[in-house]
């Protein structure tokens, strides 16, 4: 199997996610809830930091 | 009723017990004080990334007094508890510098690590009865 960087970067977010999510919250509907919009802004932020990077190549 | 010396030290003995055992595998210190669902979660979730690191050719770092980042990630990958030693008797998490998921290994190995202790902290804040 190829792990692409895209596949491997959103698969940390979502157990990152998944494990803060339900730390930080008690109810299971709360624990969701925050735990996707903690994925969405791992996810979305993470691109949009690849995007803001690619006018500043090393 | 007040309680006694030996009611305090009894309770503190049970809440190092509970953290102990929420170090040593991810989720049990959740799953002796009854909270199931987040013991269950934290114990996929956090064996599992463990796992996914080793698979992505991550390193299991030694404590090299020498290099101090390197001894802090050891420490970091320490927090996910006894599959970090496990897995280092099994000669599994050698890290392959050159392979392409090396660093994403090594990420996943870390935070597991990392997110573990923040789980033991949860475990001890609830064994006081502070959540």
């Amino acid at each position: 199997m190829r792990a692409s960087h895209l596949g491997l970067m959103i698969v940390f977010a979502l157990f990152v996610s998944v494990v803060f999510g339900t730390l930080m919250r008690d109810e299971p509907k709360e624990q969701l809830r925050f735990g996707g919009q903690l994925f969405t802004a791992f996810v979305v932020g993470g691109i949009a930091l690849g995007w803001i990077l690619y006018f500043f190549p090393l | 009723m007040r309680a006694t010396t030996a009611d305090r030290e009894q309770s503190a003995t049970y809440t190092y017990l509970i953290c102990l055992a929420a170090w040593a595998i991810p989720g049990a210190g959740h799953l002796l004080l009854g909270r199931l669902q987040k013991g269950l979660t934290f114990l996929v979730a956090l064996v599992l990334m463990f796992l996914m690191g080793l698979w992505l050719e991550g390193r299991l770092f030694p404590i090299e007094v020498r290099q101090p980042l390197v001894a802090l990630a050891a420490l970091a990958e320490m927090g996910g508890g006894v599959a970090f030693f496990v897995a280092r008797q099994a000669g599994a998490g050698a890290g392959r510098v050159v392979a392409l998921t090396y660093e994403y290994g090594n990420a996943f190995l870390i935070v597991a690590g990392l997110m573990n202790m923040l789980v033991v902290l949860d475990a001890f804040d609830i064994a006081q009865g502070r959540k």
